[in-house]
């Protein structure tokens, strides 16, 4: 013991002065400091991300030659303009429909839960709900997805729930609505919807809770003293304050909707959507240029909506 | 300046307990209209929860609230004729300083040319004319607090109440705000209820004031009867500095049994062979600290003699006159002499 803490003494004396000495010269030059702590992540966004993505936006302006399949590096919008055929069309709408269904359902769904945890629950109860709210994404996506595929299945436990109660007949009319409906649950628009609604769930929950928890309890008081009633502070105060919480947790849901293929693959039926209409394209038909070009219509679809987010001044209260 | 005596705002033995917590226990009292009313206390001594159920954010466990005779124990703070600025302004982030100020009247669906005049005339009364356009986080401290003051006075409330305002302003601001709230509630004429923790600012501003402690007032009067004429000890402490004889030390000075209490600027310092007048009480004593302040210096005299173990604090004015004599350093012997009219009896000394 003693033996080994004479050995040590010096090469800490030693280590202690190198230290001192690069912490004096970062202090003394803060620029340095900046460089050193900045540079590796600017270097994985500049580099490895951004060069990616415009690698990516590059790829869609090649195309396919039709006739031997090969790609053709010649810049051209032929694979940008294959994205208008009314097939494809149809894809775009689908996703996008599906993705504000969701962001639609799961903000109505998150915000009287996020507001009673910010505002209401005691400490352990609070801790509860967070648990709860999280505890899903502790297991596998994929694993939770499938067992979704159980539970909605013609033999699962909802269909079996519903037939015992005797609501049998009210989800075969359901089924058979067009659109959302199908041959059961698990093949169906409205299964796709409720598994999609499950796994962003939390995504839209914890960012409207973090922002109602920054809404001081003064300012409720305040509107209420001069004159407002729940309903009116909740208009006036509450909801505008939480707004870019609500347009954060949206942007989860609505842009983890829109880039999905398993959900779609797994639960849907056949009719694609915009994550399954890449991947067939760069896999099965090898059509790279044309798979480039689909990954760029939900960047577009995503900045469409944060400017329409900015314009309805969700970005003010920041 | 006789004005009908009319109450505005009446707790009759309000009671609010947090479990075992008696915030406010069985306060009763009643403030005049157009009265500035201070409630002072310690922080935990129940004025500002006492503020909260006037405001109506708050019920009381038991006892009633009446402003202007009506009975408010149990109506929501938004059918309640008072408006209340509170201790952190709580100015709405997202709205504009003259939004701010509207609100109430927005609320109240007050005509929109009409509501801007009265924003106007608002920010005009606190001295802010030109900031309408900014957002509250682009003003100084200073300023928010005059907002949430316009906010407030804009909707004409029959009763303001003020929730400690100005605690996180610099002294001299403090000061001039002082002045100026003081000055605004003369103009405007309506009740002003002030919770402050602070006594020269309770004392500077109120016609009256309550002294809370443990949730219970302990003494209700205009300042200077507060001051000179504390009723208990916690009083005579916390208002102001008081030394407190009681038991032995007092039997000692007094030949009674009573304890009691002296302002520290009652008592004069003297030679040690000076005679006593008629009526004066007489401490020997050495001096044990001389604390310079500006205006005056307080010496803390540790008595002699029977007295052992009893400190007196004095203050003295630092006139300079030739009369006061050489100023007595640390461990001059010295003789304390004040008029026994000065001791005020405490209750339980």
């Amino acid at each position: 013991m003693a033996q080994s803490s004479d050995h040590r003494s010096p090469g800490t004396s030693q280590n202690t002065s190198l230290s001192t000495r690069l912490s004096a010269t970062l202090y003394r030059r803060p620029l340095l400091a900046l460089a050193l702590l900045l540079g590796p992540p600017l270097l994985w966004l500049g580099l490895v991300y951004l060069g990616s993505l415009l690698a990516l936006l590059v790829q869609g302006f090649f195309y396919i030659d039709d006739y031997t399949g090969q790609v053709v590096r010649k810049l051209s919008l032929r694979s940008y303009a294959q994205l208008l055929q009314p097939a494809n069309l149809d894809i775009f709408l689908r996703t996008s429909a599906m993705a504000l269904a969701v962001t639609l359902a799961a903000a109505m769904l998150a915000f009287p839960l996020a507001y009673y945890m910010a505002r209401y629950a005691p400490g352990r109860v609070r801790g509860l709900l967070y648990l709860g709210v999280i505890l899903p994404l502790w297991s596998s996506y994929i694993v939770r997805v499938y067992s979704w595929k159980l539970i909605l299945a013609k033999e699962g436990i909802i269909s079996w729930v519903v037939s015992h109660v005797g609501a049998g007949g009210l989800l075969e009319r359901i089924l058979a609505l067009p659109l959302i409906g199908g041959p059961s649950l698990s093949f169906s628009a409205l299964g796709m919807f409720l598994v999609f609604l499950y796994i962003w769930l939390p995504y839209m929950v914890l960012p409207i809770q973090a922002a109602l928890e920054r809404v001081p309890r003064s300012l409720l008081e305040a509107s209420a003293d001069l004159g407002a009633r729940p309903s009116r502070t909740f208009r006036s105060v509450v909801l505008p304050l939480a707004f870019p919480g609500v347009v954060a947790g949206s942007i989860f849901t609505f842009s983890l909707t829109l880039g999905d293929f398993i959900i779609p693959g797994t639960i849907g039926n056949s009719s694609l959507f915009i994550g399954q209409a890449v991947l067939r394209q760069q896999g099965t038909a090898g059509n790279v240029p044309l798979a480039a070009a689909m990954t760029v219509v939900p960047m577009l679809i995503m900045a469409v909506y944060l400017w329409g987010a900015r314009r309805l001044g969700a970005f003010d209260a920041l | 300046m006789t004005r009908p005596s009319t109450s505005a705002v009446r707790l009759d033995d309000v009671s609010r307990h947090f479990g075992k917590v008696r915030a406010v226990d069985g306060v009763t009292l009643d403030i005049q209209d157009g009265e500035f009313f201070s409630m002072l206390g310690p922080s935990g001594s129940g004025k500002t929860t006492c503020l909260r159920l006037i405001a109506g954010f708050d019920r009381p466990s038991s006892g009633r609230i009446e402003l202007h005779g009506r009975d408010m124990t149990n109506l929501p703070p938004y059918e309640r004729d008072v408006n209340t600025v509170f201790q952190d302004y709580a100015l709405f982030p997202h709205l504009t300083v003259a939004e701010n100020v509207g609100y109430g009247l927005m609320i109240r669906r007050v005509e929109s040319t009409e509501r801007r005049r009265r924003v106007r005339e608002a920010l005009e009364l606190v001295r802010l004319p030109e900031m309408g356009e900014r957002r509250p986080v682009e003003l100084s401290g200073g300023q928010r607090q005059r907002v949430a003051l316009a906010r407030a006075l804009v909707n004409r409330p029959r009763v303001l109440l003020l929730d400690e305002p100005l605690g996180a302003l610099d002294l001299k601001l403090r000061q001039q705000m002082q002045v100026e709230l003081k000055a605004i509630q003369q103009q405007v004429g309506i009740t002003f209820v002030f919770v402050t923790h602070d006594q020269e600012e309770a004392l500077t501003m109120s016609d009256r004031l309550a002294v809370f402690n443990l949730g219970r007032i302990e003494q209700i009067g205009p300042p200077a009867e507060v001051y000179e004429q504390p009723k208990t000890a916690f009083v005579a402490g916390f208002v102001g500095i008081s030394n407190l004889l009681n038991g032995e030390a007092a039997r000692k000075i007094t030949g009674a049994d009573a304890g009691f209490a002296v302002r520290p600027e009652k008592i004069r310092i003297t030679a040690p062979s000076t005679a006593a007048a008629a009526g004066e009480c007489v401490a020997d004593g050495n001096v044990r600290e001389v604390i310079y302040l500006g205006v005056s210096t307080r010496y803390v005299v540790e008595l002699g003699g029977a007295l052992q173990g009893t400190d007196l604090a004095v203050v003295e004015q630092n006139s300079g006159s030739p009369a006061s004599g050489p100023q007595p350093v640390r461990g001059t012997a010295v003789r304390l002499l004040w008029n026994q009219a000065y001791n005020r009896p405490m209750a339980g000394g």
